[in-house]
């Protein structure tokens, strides 16, 4: 679900060390970030490491590593992220595939379901 | 008993629309009243930013019940979660989340609501255990009975059980009534052949649900048909959900007190296909049923990559339904503007 309202239109950045998007969380609520397990980013193809990637929200950045231990922090229903994917060589201007995928531990759900969007996005000069 | 039921909705039929930001909580609350259903049902952390781990702000309460107030609702359920699988590689602690259930009942008193939801997946010790503080705090927990499971199931029975040894009226049940899906929904017929479904097999999977064939043997079929991914799934489908009897609600309706009234299309004809609404309400009008019927529109998922849902048509065409078979003299209306 949601599945296409994933990556927000139009918000490819340029940040210190790589680029960011806008990501929402593909879920009718919210979810504590210690149930985030993955989020998966690649640009044209290539994935960007678990390492490499970034999650913040309300001023506040996280590793995915640390998010499994953050208690008092959420991803809020609808909440636009900004997802930060580290990049030595950066991104050249123009339009870029970026794909994008979460996985979330979900109590009640007898599987782990993981939801990704792809979207053509466009970085200004 | 006719007419003693009442009209609501759960916010969650609007998320397309709020999660996009394209809806407030007060155009989703104007929007029910507007409609006659003015029981309002939410999943606490859908409306409220923060719930739970970070709480709510009292400006934020203060601003739910100005809005009742000011459309003349009803506050009926907090939907609470209860994520018992927070931390990696363990279950939270029997005693912590009989503590988040507690929670939960405080919230839901903070909104005015008379009931909160637990999901099926809790066990029915953490519920009891629970319980005298909901009494405590004039709060009834129900339990929702939900596809794939039913009235008939094991695990709810064990719910009842405990639920009666335990003797509180504080326990109850929120029947959801997808458990009655009895016809294969066109929508996920419709997604399921976007996703590559041969129509063969489509129009297959269709009449066996009609023919309420035991999904494995559907399964098998399908298979053997040459069916594959999207094929399989869909006819995986049949495993969560099937045809259930709606008057199996009867042995329990001294603690069902609220009710989803799950859809996933209404056509122009104000019919939901797939579900017995005439049926379901003659049943509840028979077991003296006085709650609310809470709109629950779950069509969204099945066509938003096909096209924008539109929610606010889809609760409206169901509450017209609903108020016919209710005995109502006045057609909901909508008077306003969605997004105001």
């Amino acid at each position: 679900m949601m599945d296409n309202k994933m990556i927000v239109e139009g918000s490819l950045q340029k940040v210190d060390g790589g680029f960011a998007f806008l990501g929402r969380l593909p879920y009718y609520r919210g979810l504590g970030l210690s149930m985030i397990e993955d989020i998966m980013v690649s640009v044209d193809g290539v994935a960007i490491p678990r390492e490499n990637i970034r999650f913040s929200v309300r001023g506040k950045t996280y590793t995915l590593d640390q998010m499994e231990t953050v208690y008092d922090d959420r991803w809020n229903f609808g909440e636009k992220a900004l997802i930060i994917a580290l990049k030595d060589d950066g991104l050249s201007p123009g339009e870029h595939k970026i794909e994008f995928a979460v996985r979330n531990r979900v109590s009640y759900l007898p599987f782990v379901p993981t939801t990704k969007d792809s979207k053509n996005l466009a970085l200004a000069a | 008993m006719a007419g003693t039921i009442k009209r609501g909705v759960s916010l969650y039929s609007y998320q397309n629309e709020t999660f996009q930001g394209k809806m407030s909580l007060e155009d989703c609350i104007r929007i029910s009243a507007e409609l006659g259903a003015k029981g309002i049902e939410i999943i606490g952390e859908q409306s409220f930013w923060g719930w739970p781990e970070c709480g709510v702000a009292q400006d934020d309460v203060d601003n739910w019940h100005r809005l009742i107030e000011k459309y003349g609702c009803t506050p009926v359920s907090h939907d609470f979660m209860l994520d018992y699988k927070r931390y990696k590689g363990r279950e939270m602690p029997f005693d912590e989340q009989v503590a988040s259930v507690r929670k939960d009942i405080d919230f839901g008193a903070r909104l005015g609501m008379k009931y909160i939801r637990a999901l099926v997946s809790i066990a029915p010790e953490v519920l009891v255990a629970a319980a005298p503080y909901a009494e405590e705090k004039g709060i009834k927990i129900l339990i929702e009975v939900h596809a794939p499971l039913h009235f008939d199931h094991p695990w709810i029975i064990r719910h009842a059980e405990a639920f009666e040894k335990f003797g509180s009226d504080a326990l109850g049940f929120l029947p959801d009534m997808g458990m009655f899906v009895f016809a294969f929904p066109t929508v996920w017929k419709e997604k399921f052949m976007r996703m590559g479904v041969p129509k063969t097999i489509a129009d297959y999977v269709e009449k066996a649900y009609e023919d309420r064939v035991l999904s494995e043997y559907v399964i098998l079929n399908v298979q053997q048909m040459g069916g594959t991914g999207p094929s399989i799934a869909m006819a995986e489908t049949l495993r969560h959900n099937a045809a259930f009897e709606p008057k199996r609600m009867l042995d329990y309706m001294h603690r069902i007190h609220n009710i989803h009234g799950k859809f996933y299309h209404m056509n122009e004809d104000y019919v939901e296909p797939s579900i017995p609404y005439d049926e379901i309400v003659k049943v509840l009008q028979q077991g003296g049923y006085q709650g609310y019927i809470c709109s629950e529109y779950e069509g969204n998922r099945w066509i938003e990559d096909a096209e924008e849902p539109d929610s606010v048509e889809q609760v409206r065409r169901q509450q017209v339904m609903l108020a016919r078979l209710l005995g109502e003299e006045t057609v909901p209306t909508l008077a306003t503007p969605v997004a105001a």
